[in-house]
């Protein structure tokens, strides 16, 4: 042990030390006096609950008491759990570590990690800042995310498939530096010329750049070596993805930051356990769950990190739980604590961040289409807004009837007849997505024809379950179905125009009927949703969303389906309605309450979700060809004049972490197995064990949640959608890494070459991927001149997949 | 040798005779009166096609699921003396007299009647009472929903059998495992768990989460081996070995098995073809075998050839050229070229010959010797019946705006020459100099001028491409994708200078020989990949349902419906199985998170006996129940009641045994239990009662009144035909 003391002092470096006082704790609680008094924990367990108790007190009397709480807690937990061995051994060892020379090398070592950390740091913001301007026109998918943040300065509503708190991000950037929203986004490559561009990328790089000391920091937490820290932070310095990634105006930077922050905070509070609620404890805690809300708030891929940190806080609270030395009232604390800060507080974040979205887009613009019409009633500019429609339904209104489900529109016909060979040559029924007088239908007693208009009749309202006819007011024929298969979806029935001057058969009645209700309700304008179901044949009037072709004028089909399921296809809402006999009524007493309004956005955004279906003769970017780095996107540029830029990761990183995945299953199963078999690891060894499998378990499970899950979704996936995974999968190579090359010096402990086989790997390692970065970097930072295959390329020989093009 | 004769020959039977009277009362409710109705029920309308394909030795293709279902509902109509001839296509049609209902029922019959013996032995083998073993037999024997799925010509009683006998093998070779290791015994249960595990993949895919449930359940009982430090380091080993063997490699090589067979026997070409490639197509008999029999191998300059898109989706196609040209412009008001079509024509048809031409010189015919094209070659494609030139240029294609238009170059003598060099990139080359094969190759043609590649969009023409489908020239950038690569099918060496004899040799077919066959390896990829990939458009039925109604029993299947009377068969389960099934599971899972509170806390409610039996038959029944339900939640294809069932047959087993533990460990004297225990039996008569009930809609041999029938229509989900 005496030379643990002068190598750390007479060895700069701090990791060696790092190294040795990790090696050395497991050894600790055996030597520790109060570890030896636990070896009869039988006799003592009265008295530590004492000790529990008045331990208890200070933490909630104010954190400042906290570090005074560290000594009774740890001596308890000597005994019980391996858990907490690894966290335990730094002061420990320190005490028992001769006096004042450890004391200054300790000293050295704060410096130097702080030291290490800014130089991290500043490293990626100059990778990331460099020629941050460059391309000054729209790249990629800046066209989209630029476009929405635009949106936000302007204030007019929009419809996107993820939760809004990136673009809020961006236009924020945007406003604060001096944009005003007045640049269209139209398509990649437009330039961007006196439109001040740079606050938004700027956010982005930002952002993008704290991945690095996040990832630094995590993995230093999780490893205590600082060669490992370095190693994962120089992965992904060096890494020409992660750097195109986050100097653009996209969603990515801003989601991977907040996946990091949330690991870092939940790794650190891990790392606090000892001192439960002390002042650092809450604070790691709660901002888990503030990133937690963040990373939701930016992309459903949120959810994955939301995964892993559950996943832990369950294993954390089981932990607890079998801890006998602590009563049901501590872990219901505990318990308490992870409920309000992991998912009360990120839970009122996320609708925080959706009642701000709401509130600021309050002008009508392109994402009305796509919200219900009682949801368009509240955008400044949209036709129903400040409308005034009497509210019930009643015989002889003037109506349109819209469907459910977005992007189908209004129920429609026109003076045209189905032509010859489909079906009966009666009037087409379509659905139409403008607004127009053919989409104007008046509702009727199915058995008289009297005018209801009649000021002599009495009103009368439709209820649910009446049996109704709808007649199309410009052309006067009955909405009619029969027995004659529909034009393109052949299992269901022709929905005609038929009758004169509304005379015409039993196959005119249809029933009403409002769902989720009970009958004889009335039928309210917006809100009710109703399905119209033919009386004769029992089929459900129902848009089947395909295009007619050219005799119906590409507007979609109506059917009516003999499948009584459920859909929103069949399920309508009547938008318009006039009706001279009624008071009309502001429509802002339909206005859906804000629960609602929350509940169909993200009905919605689920629904763009689905809809995003990959096309059947189109390449399409697999799960599998990530990790292997398979084939790039292309941001910006084409042709060898243009300035190219090339989202692909740095194939010596990427590779490289695949090589570090195999190797590290390989060992991590070769080291569980044997432990499983009851071997005796040598002290120094089972620390390293605990490092891989603990902390590379963790990084894992990060990994496999931000990957595996996209072999099961359905819709089209993207290169890169893998960014998430492979911040995970770096980390590990950092982890791993250091600890095989840490064995492989133990393995060597009698040669003199030890000490030199991890400083070299881990040299080498960290000079090889800054070597491929240099040969790599024209990918990110944009390249001019001739295509890869030709010799005078910058990238000439680069392109070591055929499937790469730049 | 003489000891033989001092003792006398003893043969000690020990015989169950519960199991024995389960058996029968099994047989009896599963094959009385069988071949009632003698008519097509539900999905045997499905199902008997194939088995008429078998019966004829035609191949076909069904993505439902592998082969060994099909093959075994095959084997009860060979063993009938079935000659295949039924038209199935209508529900309800009567059979004729050479369909051997009887024996084609009979094997998923047999399977439904044995699986009521096994739901006892599996009880029994978790170490529960012999009460619990009988309560879950005697439920599988009364479910209403399993007697009607299993009586018909379908496959999931199959499924069921082969699914209970994976875990009761394994549960006999986990309890020998303790005092018997490496015994007969122990080695016949290792394998049988295999073989019942590649069994039920074999039948459906869905089979793969029972072998996925036996897998992790393996998996963990060999964990605790590892950990067991009493056994060495060799011992461990030769267990991991042969457990690898018994539960990995055994089901891979009779997965194989089955296509193997499946593929021997099913030798004659027929209408599923069309979905496979060219060369699977050549290796069957009659249909394009007899087309491309003896046709030349290499694909020389002067070939004429049909070029088969492999992707071939929409539509089977090959690529094709007419007289007539793109309007000038579309109904969009975008402008084309005015050149001839190019289209990918789902048809056989003489426009589908093109001449592999050398662009350096003038002839359409073979030299002799033939000269080879090879990868990398330069091309010209020329149209057999026009004799235009395959050409690609900067305009953009009529459907797909992004893409370039193919046409065959027609010279308007205006500034657009003619672009019309291909190059060959052969996609399976082995290596550079590899040479153009018919059929075998699969090849790119990518335009030297553009770097475009000949591709198949998928779109449909308008009627003035006469609703052919869109071929586009695609950036090489924009990705590889199948809908590039072409084969050749049908392929002569070109012999007429002449264009008119030239037309007359088109017109006529293919001559030569020589015999191509594929491995059994490459069909068996082939079938396979194909099976997984193919989508049926198919996404509405009047009887689908979604998994949430399941559980409760909200829907029901109307399988049957006799022409003149009302009689008729649903699948429709015992409620009272159901709930309780249902609400078993849920205690199951409050009564075990409770213990594992309690026992996290050091306190053993359980003695330490039962707890490992509580948690085996937990995670056998209850994770079998989550593990062929939940599943169904993440899958969009149509769903059907029936899928449940696996699920069910789980939840089933699992009931008795809450039952006995709520007995054993929760009634705390003597007067609980016999109270609980005349519970359990007012609660299964009231189940014998409710099936006794829903009989005649399980059989379908009683015609009931409409009053009877509303009277049954419990639940309003239910679909109960009445007639008015």
């Amino acid at each position: 042990r005496l030379l643990a003391a002068p190598e750390a002092t007479t060895f700069p470096t701090p990791s060696i030390s790092g190294k040795r006082r990790e090696t050395t704790s497991p050894r600790t609680p055996r030597a520790d006096p109060l570890g030896a008094v636990d070896k009869n924990p039988a006799r003592l367990r009265p008295a530590r609950r004492i000790i529990l108790r008045t331990g208890r007190m200070p933490p909630a009397l104010g954190g400042g008491l906290a570090g005074s709480e560290l000594r009774p807690r740890r001596g308890r937990c000597g005994s019980q759990a391996a858990r907490a061995v690894g966290r335990d051994a730094r002061p420990d060892s320190a005490a028992k570590s001769p006096g004042r020379p450890a004391l200054t090398s300790r000293r050295l070592e704060a410096v130097g990690r702080w030291a290490t950390l800014a130089l991290v740091t500043l490293l990626a913001f100059a990778t990331r800042f460099r020629r941050l301007d460059q391309p000054p026109h729209i790249c990629w998918d800046e066209t989209h995310f630029g476009k929405m943040g635009s949106y936000y300065i302007n204030r007019t509503f929009f419809f996107d498939v993820h939760p809004p708190l990136g673009k809020m991000l961006i236009g924020l950037a945007g406003y604060l530096s001096g944009y005003d929203g007045t640049f269209l986004f139209q398509k990649p490559g437009d330039k961007y010329e006196h439109h001040n561009y740079m606050g938004m990328r700027g956010l982005c790089a930002f952002l993008g750049s704290w991945l690095i000391p996040l990832a630094y920091l995590t993995v230093l937490d999780l490893s205590k070596s600082l060669p490992a820290a370095l190693l994962a932070a120089a992965l992904l310095t060096f890494d020409t993805g992660c750097l195109t990634l986050s100097q653009y105006i996209l969603l990515d930077p801003i989601l991977m930051f907040f996946i990091m922050a949330a690991m870092l905070s939940m790794v650190k509070y891990h790392s606090c356990s000892d001192r439960p609620f002390s002042a650092p404890w809450w604070c790691w805690l709660s901002l888990t769950g503030i990133s937690l809300a963040g990373a939701l708030g930016v992309k459903f891929v949120g959810l994955f990190i939301i995964l892993q940190v559950g996943l832990n806080t369950i294993s954390d609270l089981w932990q607890l739980f079998g801890d006998l030395s602590l009563s049901l009232v501590t872990i219901g604390k505990h318990l308490t604590a992870r409920i309000l800060c992991l998912i009360v507080l990120p839970l009122l974040l996320y609708v925080a961040i959706f009642a701000v979205h709401i509130t600021v887009l309050n002008k009508s613009g392109p994402g009305d289409g796509f919200f219900s019409s009682a949801f368009q009633a509240r955008l400044s500019g949209n036709s129903l807004h400040n409308a005034s429609i009497p509210e019930y339904l009643a015989y002889g209104s003037i109506i349109t009837v819209k469907n459910l489900r977005m992007a189908i529109g209004y129920l429609h016909s026109h003076r045209h007849l189905y032509p010859e060979g489909i079906g009966a040559r009666q009037q087409q029924v379509t659905t139409y997505l403008h607004k127009d007088y053919n989409n104007l239908w008046i509702i009727k007693k199915h058995n008289t024809n009297e005018d209801p208009l009649d000021p002599s009749i009495p009103v009368e309202f439709v209820r649910h379950g009446d049996i109704i006819r709808l007649e199309h007011k410009e052309t006067s024929r009955n909405l009619h179905s029969h027995h004659h298969e529909a034009p393109l979806t052949r299992k269901h029935y022709q929905v005609t125009g038929y009758g004169i001057n509304g005379t015409g058969d039993s196959n005119d009645f249809w029933r009403i009927e409002v769902v989720n209700r009970k009958f004889g309700d009335r039928i309210k304008v917006l809100r009710s949703r109703i399905r119209l179901i033919h009386v004769v044949t029992g089929c459900v009037l129902g848009s089947s969303g395909k295009v007619l072709p050219r005799w119906g004028w590409e507007q979609l089909e109506v059917t009516c389906t003999p499948y009584l399921k459920e859909t929103l296809n069949s399920i309508w809402n009547v938008e318009d309605h006039i009706n001279p006999k009624l008071p009309n009524i502001s429509l802002d007493v339909l206005q859906p309450s804000f629960p609602e309004i929350l509940l169909e956005s993200h009905m919605v955004m689920i629904r763009g979700n689905n809809g995003l279906k990959p096309k059947d003769n189109e390449f399409t970017s697999k799960p599998w060809h990530w990790p292997i780095n398979y084939q790039g996107l292309r941001f910006s540029g084409a042709n060898d004049t243009d300035f190219r830029v090339y989202l692909l990761g740095n194939p010596v990183v990427w590779w490289l972490n695949l090589v570090s995945l195999a190797l590290y299953l390989l060992s991590g199963s070769a080291i569980a197995v044997a432990l499983q078999r009851g071997a005796q690891l040598p002290a120094e060894l089972e620390g390293l064990t605990r490092v891989l499998l603990r902390g590379g378990g963790q990084l894992l499970l990060g990994w496999m949640l931000h990957y595996f899950p996209f072999f099961l979704m359905g819709r089209v996936l993207y290169f890169h959608h893998y960014f998430p995974a492979m911040l995970f999968s770096s980390m590990l190579t950092g982890i791993l890494w250091d600890t095989l090359l840490r064995l492989c010096a133990w393995g060597l402990a009698s040669s003199p070459l030890a000490g030199v086989v991890h400083a070299a790997g881990i040299l080498s390692l960290l000079l090889g991927t800054a070597y491929s970065f240099y040969l790599f970097h024209p990918l990110a930072y944009g390249m001019i001149g001739p295509l890869a295959q030709e010799p005078q390329s910058p990238m000439a020989g680069l392109k070591w997949l055929d499937s790469w093009d730049f | 040798m003489l000891g033989i004769f001092k003792r006398p020959v003893v043969v000690t039977a020990d015989i169950n005779l519960n199991l024995v009277a389960l058996t029968g009362l099994g047989l009896l409710s599963r094959l009385w009166r069988l071949t009632y109705p003698r008519a097509v029920v539900f999905d045997e309308v499905y199902y008997g096609q194939y088995i008429s394909f078998y019966m004829k030795r035609i191949f076909f293709l069904d993505d439902s699921g592998p082969p060994l279902g099909h093959m075994l509902l095959a084997l009860g109509g060979y063993l009938g003396g079935f000659d295949g001839n039924f038209l199935w296509n209508r529900i309800g049609a009567e059979y004729s007299s050479n369909v051997p209902v009887w024996s084609l029922r009979l094997l998923p019959a047999l399977a439904g009647a044995l699986s009521v013996p096994m739901a006892y032995q599996i009880v029994s083998e978790l170490h529960f009472s012999h009460c619990a073993a009988m309560g879950a037999a005697l439920l599988m024997l009364i479910e209403n929903a399993l007697i009607t799925q299993s009586r018909l010509m379908l496959l999931e009683s199959l499924l069921i059998f082969f699914n209970l006998l994976a875990v009761l093998s394994y549960l006999k070779f986990f309890n020998s495992q303790r005092y018997s290791p490496f015994s007969l015994r122990w080695w016949l249960w290792l394998m049988l768990t295999g073989v019942a595990c590649s069994c039920s993949v074999g039948i459906k895919y869905m089979g793969i989460f029972t072998y996925l449930l036996v897998l992790s359940i393996a998996a963990v009982h060999t964990w605790h081996l590892i950990g067991d430090q009493t056994l060495s380091n060799m011992c461990v080993f030769c267990h991991l070995l042969a457990r690898a063997v018994g539960l990995l490699v055994v089901p891979a090589v009779l997965y194989l098995l089955f296509f193997y067979t499946h593929l021997k026997l099913l030798h004659r070409s027929g209408p599923h073809d069309q979905i496979m490639s060219s060369a699977f197509q050549a290796s069957l008999e009659g249909g394009l075998a007899r087309v491309t029999q003896g046709q030349p191998l290499e694909v020389a300059f002067g070939s004429q050839v049909t070029l088969k898109n492999i992707f071939g989706k929409p539509l089977p196609c090959w690529l094709h050229s007419h007289q007539n040209t793109y309007p000038i412009i579309y109904e969009n008001g975008r402008g084309s070229s005015h050149q001839q079509q190019v289209t990918c024509y789902p048809f056989k048809d003489v426009n589908n010959w093109w001449i592999v031409k050398d662009p350096g010189r003038h002839q359409l015919v073979v030299n002799n010797p033939p000269r080879p094209v090879r990868h990398g070659d330069i091309v010209q494609l020329v149209h057999g019946m026009t004799t235009r030139l395959l050409n690609t240029h900067d305009v953009a294609a009529p459907l797909s705006p992004h893409s370039q238009e193919v046409s065959c170059y027609i010279d308007y003598n205006i500034s657009m020459p003619a672009q019309n060099l291909w190059r060959l990139d052969i996609v399976n080359r082995e290596s550079d100099k590899d040479v153009w094969k018919t059929i075998l190759s699969e090849v790119r043609f990518v335009h030297v001028n553009t770097s475009a590649v000949l591709k198949l969009s998928g779109a449909h023409l308008p009627d003035w491409g006469f609703r052919q489908l869109e071929v586009v020239g695609e950036k090489l950038s924009r990705g590889h994708h199948e809908s590039m690569v072409w084969n050749v099918e049908e392929h002569r060496y070109g012999k007429s200078q002449e264009q008119r004899e030239r037309e007359l040799e088109l017109h006529s077919p293919t001559q030569l020989d020589i015999s191509r066959n594929l491995s059994f390896m490459a069909r068996f990829l082939e079938v396979q990949w194909r099976m997984l990939t193919l989508r049926s458009e198919d996404s509405e039925h009047k009887y689908s349902s979604t998994p949430l109604e399941w559980v409760t029993l909200d829907t029901n299947i109307v399988y049957w419906l006799h022409p003149r009377t009302s009689a008729q068969i649903h699948l429709l389960g015992n409620v009272v199985i159901w709930v309780s099934a249902s609400l078993t599971t849920v205690g199951y899972a409050l009564l075990f998170i409770w213990y594992l509170l309690r026992r996290q806390r050091s306190a053993c409610e359980l003695p330490e006996d039962a707890w490992p039996n509580w948690v085996l038959a937990g995670a056998l029944c209850g994770g079998g129940w989550a593990l062929n339900y939940l599943p169904f939640f993440l899958m969009d294809k149509m769903l059907f009641l029936y899928h449940y069932l696996p699920a069910l047959t789980f939840q089933i087993l699992l009931l008795p045994i809450v039952l006995q533990h709520i007995s054993d460990h929760l009634c705390r004297s003597q007067l609980q239990r016999n109270l609980f225990s005349a519970l359990v039996v007012a609660w299964y008569s009231s189940a014998c009662h409710v099936s006794s009930l829903l009989r005649p809609l399980t059989y379908g041999d009683r015609s009931l009144s409409p009053g009877e029938l509303q009277a049954l229509r419990w639940k309003d989900s239910w679909d109960i035909l009445i007639r008015k």
